[in-house]
C-alpha cells in the first residue's frame, strides 16, 4: 500500500493534466480529416450521357456516298471550322514543335521518331498509316493542308462497323466491303472506347503488344482491371479524362513528345491530397498518383517487353515460320524476330518530371545500350515524381561504320519489292529504308540493345489493391530498389553505419559480458581464500 | 547501514517510463529501419511516432521536475573521484574494494555517472529528438508549403537518428550491467522500483530517514 502512495501524485497528475490533453487531442484530429470529392466525381460520370443532336434526320447524310472523302465534305459542310482544327491536331500532323535541352527546338512525332516496336513508319506508310486520321497518306506526297483527307468517321463512328483496310494507307476498304456510310453517319457522336481503342490498342501489330496498360479487354472489364473505364462501375471513356477543345487532346505520349505542356493528370479531377491519412499525402510531393494505384498492368493479356530484331529473317524449310507459347502469343516470327511477353506485369520505376529527349536516326550512337526515348527527371529536381513506367527493351540494327540506328523498309504490297517482312533480307531492306529517307547507310550493320520507356497511367485498381507501405518500405524486394538517390525507409539504409552500429552494441554486450564473468571468477576466488565462508 | 527513501515517485514513473518508451521506439525503430519484419511497417511507424511524442511529453514533465526540485544538481559534473571510480570498474571491483563514492540523496550519482548522463541528456537525447522531429515532420503534413522544414533529403538524418539508436541500446546494456554493481546485484533495481534503499548511514541520509520514519 506504501509503495501505491508513493505513485499517488503521479497518478492524479496523469489523470488530471494528460488525459484531457490526449482526449481532447483525438478529438480534433477528427475535425481536420480530409475528405475527397470522390462522391462528387461518381455523381459527376454516373450521369447518362445523351446526344445532342441527331443526325439521322440530316439530309446532307442521306446522299450516296461514293468515297469516303464525300462523307468528309458532308461533315465538314456543317461542322465549317472543325477541319482546320483536326489539321492542328498531332493525330493528324504526327509531328509536333518540341524543346528538347540539347537539341533545341525540334519537330517530332510518329512521322520521324523511331520506337523500339516496328522502328518507324519511314518508308513504311502505306501500312502504318492505316492508323493515321486521314486518307492516302502512303508516301512522302501526302498533302496535309487538304482537309477533305480527313477521316471523321475512324473516330467518331459509333455504330462499331466502320474500319481502314491493312495495307490502305488509311482508307477503309472500297467498293464491295466499303462500309455503310449512310448507316455509321445517321450514328456519329462523341468519340467511345471502341473509337480511341482501334489504333491505341492495337499499337505494334497486335492488341494490348505496346502499351499493356491499353487494350481490348478494356471494353469488357470489371473495376479488378480498370477502375475507371469498368462496365461494372462508370464505364468512363477515354475522352472523360483526355478532353479535347478545339479538337486538341489532353495527354501526353512520350515515346513521341517532349514537353511538359498540356498534360492529362489524375488531379484534374481528383483532389491533390485525397488521402485519409496526411502520412499519404505527403508521399505525393515525390510520388506520382499512378505509383501506388496502378500496382500492376496487363492484367489480362499479356503485352510485350522485349522484341529482338536481330534474329528476323530465319527460314525453315525455305519458308518463314512462327513460334507460340503456352498462351498462344508469338515467341518468334521471321519477319520480326524473338519476343518476350508477359502478363499481369509489375511496373518499373523512374523520376520524370514531364521532358523528355529522343535518339534520333540521325543522333550518333554512344554506348552499349540506346535509350530510345529518355524520360528526364531525377530526385533532386523538384518536379520530378516517381512515375511507373514499361521498360521495352530490344534489339534494333544500327549501322556499325556509321555509327547510327537504321531504319529498314518493313512492309510492301508484294513479295520482291525488297521489304523485310515479304523477302526477310535485312541488307536490302535496309538499303530501300535508308534511301528512302535520304540518310547514307554503309552497307554494314549489326545490331545494338534498346530501351523504350513508357509510362503506365492506365488500369487503375481499386484503392484497396494500390500499393500498400511494404511493397516499397522493405529491405529485400522494395519496388523502388531501383529508383536512385531517394531514401526510402526500411528499403534504403547506410550499410557502413549499421554494420558499425551493430558492432559497437555487441563490443558494449562482450565488455559487459567479460566484466561479469571476471567479477564471478574473482568472487570464487575471493570466497575460497576466505575461511569465514568455509 | 539503514534504509533510506531515495527516489521519489515521480523520478520513478519517469525512469521506468522512460526505460519502456525507449524500449518501444528501439524495437519499432530498427523495423522502420528495415531490420526485420515483426508488427508490419505501417504499425511500427504508428507505435514508434506515438511513443515519441510520449517521450518528449515525458521529457518535458522530467526536466519541469529536475529544475523545480533542484534535482538537475545532480548531474554537474565532477572531476573529484572520477580516476578513482573508473579505477573501481577496473581493477577494485574485483578485489572486493570498497566503492570510491558514497551514494547519498543529495548526490546519488558517482562522477562517471555524472558526467555520463549529463553526456546522455545535453547530446544523445537532444540528438534523438531532433533528428526525429525532423524526420517525423519533414515537408510534413503538406509538402512544399511548410517552407522553413524544405530539407533536401531525410537520409542524412535518418542516418544520424540511426546512429543515435545504436548509441543508446550501447547505453542501455553498459546501464543495465552497472546495476548490478551495487551493495548486492539487485539492490540497485529494487531501489529503483520501491524507492527504498540500503545505504551507508550519513547524515544527508539521516535528515530524509527521519522525516519519513515520523
Amino acid at each position: 500500500m506504501e509503495f501505491l502512495n508513493s505513485f499517488k501524485k503521479t497518478i492524479i497528475f496523469l489523470f488530471v493534466v494528460i488525459l484531457p490533453i490526449t482526449v481532447i487531442s483525438i478529438a480534433l484530429s477528427d475535425l481536420f480529416e480530409r475528405k475527397g470529392n470522390l462522391e462528387e466525381l461518381k455523381e459527376l460520370y454516373s450521369k447518362e450521357k445523351k446526344k445532342s443532336v441527331d443526325h439521322s434526320k440530316f439530309a446532307e447524310l442521306q446522299k450516296n456516298f461514293e468515297s469516303p472523302h464525300e462523307v468528309t465534305a458532308a461533315c465538314l459542310s456543317c461542322h465549317t471550322e472543325r477541319g482546320t482544327e483536326v489539321m492542328n491536331n498531332s493525330h493528324w500532323t504526327w509531328e509536333a514543335e518540341e524543346y528538347i535541352p540539347g537539341k533545341g527546338v525540334v519537330y517530332l512525332g510518329k512521322k520521324n521518331v523511331l520506337n523500339n516496336f516496328c522502328t518507324g513508319i519511314m518508308s513504311n506508310e502505306q501500312s502504318c498509316n492505316k492508323c493515321h486520321i486521314g486518307y492516302g497518306w502512303k508516301d512522302k506526297n501526302f498533302d496535309f493542308s487538304n482537309q477533305y483527307n480527313i477521316d471523321c468517321l475512324i473516330c467518331h463512328d459509333n455504330t462499331g462497323t466502320y474500319e481502314k483496310e491493312t495495307g490502305g494507307a488509311g482508307y477503309p476498304p472500297i467498293g464491295e466491303f466499303a462500309p455503310d456510310y449512310n448507316y455509321i453517319s445517321a450514328n456519329v457522336g462523341k468519340p467511345n472506347k471502341a473509337n480511341c481503342g482501334y489504333c491505341h490498342f492495337m499499337s505494334a501489330g497486335g492488341n494490348n503488344i505496346k502499351h499493356g496498360d491499353l487494350g481490348m479487354e478494356l471494353l469488357d472489364c470489371d473495376k479488378n482491371v480498370d477502375v475507371h473505364m469498368a462496365q461494372d462501375g462508370l464505364n468512363m471513356e477515354c475522352v472523360d479524362c483526355h478532353t479535347a477543345e478545339n479538337h486538341v487532346m489532353k495527354g501526353k505520349y512520350y515515346a513521341v513528345s517532349s514537353c511538359d505542356e498540356n498534360r492529362a493528370s489524375c488531379t484534374d479531377c481528383h483532389d491533390q491530397y485525397p488521402h485519409k491519412q496526411n502520412k499519404l499525402n505527403e508521399h505525393t510531393i515525390k510520388v506520382d498518383c499512378r505509383t501506388c494505384h496502378i500496382p500492376y498492368y496487363a492484367k489480362v493479356n499479356a503485352t510485350k517487353l522485349y522484341w529482338d530484331w536481330s534474329t528476323a529473317g530465319k527460314r525453315q524449310d525455305g519458308m518463314p515460320y512462327s513460334v507460340k507459347d503456352s498462351l498462344g502469343n508469338d515467341i518468334y516470327l521471321s519477319e520480326k524476330g524473338d519476343f518476350k511477353w508477359e502478363r499481369n506485369v509489375k511496373p518499373e520505376y523512374v523520376w520524370f518530371n514531364g521532358t523528355a529527349d529522343h535518339h534520333l536516326i540521325t543522333d550518333k550512337i554512344t554506348s552499349d545500350t540506346i535509350n530510345i526515348n529518355t524520360l528526364f527527371g531525377s530526385f533532386a529536381d523538384k518536379k520530378s515524381k516517381i512515375i511507373p513506367v514499361k521498360i521495352h527493351r530490344g534489339k534494333q540494327p544500327y549501322d556499325i561504320i556509321y555509327k547510327n540506328l537504321l531504319q529498314a523498309k518493313l512492309w510492301a504490297p508484294e513479295e520482291g519489292q525488297g521489304a523485310l517482312w515479304q523477302d526477310l533480307d535485312w541488307d536490302i531492306a535496309l538499303n530501300l529504308g535508308m534511301e528512302y529517307l535520304g540518310l547514307p547507310y554503309s552497307g554494314e550493320y549489326g545490331f545494338i540493345d534498346t530501351r523504350m520507356y513508357l509510362p503506365k497511367s492506365h488500369m487503375v485498381a481499386k484503392a484497396e489493391d494500390a500499393l500498400t507501405c511494404t511493397d516499397c518500405h522493405t529491405r529485400n524486394n522494395s519496388r523502388m530498389k531501383h529508383v536512385p538517390d531517394a531514401y526510402i525507409p526500411a528499403a534504403t539504409h547506410n550499410k557502413t553505419v549499421n554494420l558499425l552500429g551493430i558492432l559497437f552494441v555487441l563490443a558494449a554486450f562482450g565488455g559487459v559480458s567479460g566484466h561479469a564473468f571476471l567479477r564471478i571468477l574473482a568472487n570464487k576466488k575471493m570466497n575460497k581464500n576466505n575461511p569465514k565462508n568455509k | 547501514m539503514k534504509k533510506v527513501y531515495i527516489y521519489k515517485g515521480f523520478e520513478r514513473f519517469w525512469h521506468w517510463m522512460q526505460a519502456l518508451l525507449i524500449f518501444t521506439l528501439a524495437f519499432t525503430g530498427f523495423e522502420v529501419n528495415g531490420a526485420y519484419s515483426i508488427l508490419g511497417y505501417e504499425t511500427a511507424v504508428n507505435v514508434h511516432n506515438i511513443s515519441a511524442i510520449s517521450l518528449i511529453v515525458l521529457v518535458v514533465f522530467a526536466v519541469f521536475w529536475h529544475f523545480t526540485t533542484g534535482e538537475w544538481k545532480q548531474y554537474i559534473p565532477t572531476a573529484k573521484n572520477l580516476k578513482a571510480q573508473a579505477q573501481y570498474y577496473i581493477t577494485g571491483i574485483f578485489k572486493n574494494a570498497p566503492h570510491p563514492t558514497r551514494k547519498t540523496i543529495l548526490s546519488k550519482l558517482n562522477p562517471l555517472q555524472r558526467l555520463t548522463y549529463l553526456v546522455l541528456k545535453l547530446f544523445l537525447i537532444p540528438l534523438m529528438f531532433v533528428t526525429g522531429l525532423i524526420y517525423m515532420f519533414y515537408r510534413y503534413p503538406m509538402g512544399g508549403e511548410i517552407y522553413s522544414l524544405n530539407i533536401g533529403s531525410v537520409g542524412t538524418i535518418a542516418i544520424l537518428h540511426t546512429i543515435g539508436a545504436f548509441l543508446l541500446i550501447a547505453f542501455i546494456i553498459a546501464h543495465i550491467y552497472l546495476t548490478t554493481t551495487g551493495h548486492t546485484p539487485t539492490s540497485n533495481i529494487k531501489a529503483m522500483i520501491t524507492g527504498w534503499e540500503e545505504l551507508e548511514e550519513d547524515e544527508d541520509n539521516k535528515t530524509e530517514t527521519q522525516e519519513k520514519t515520523e
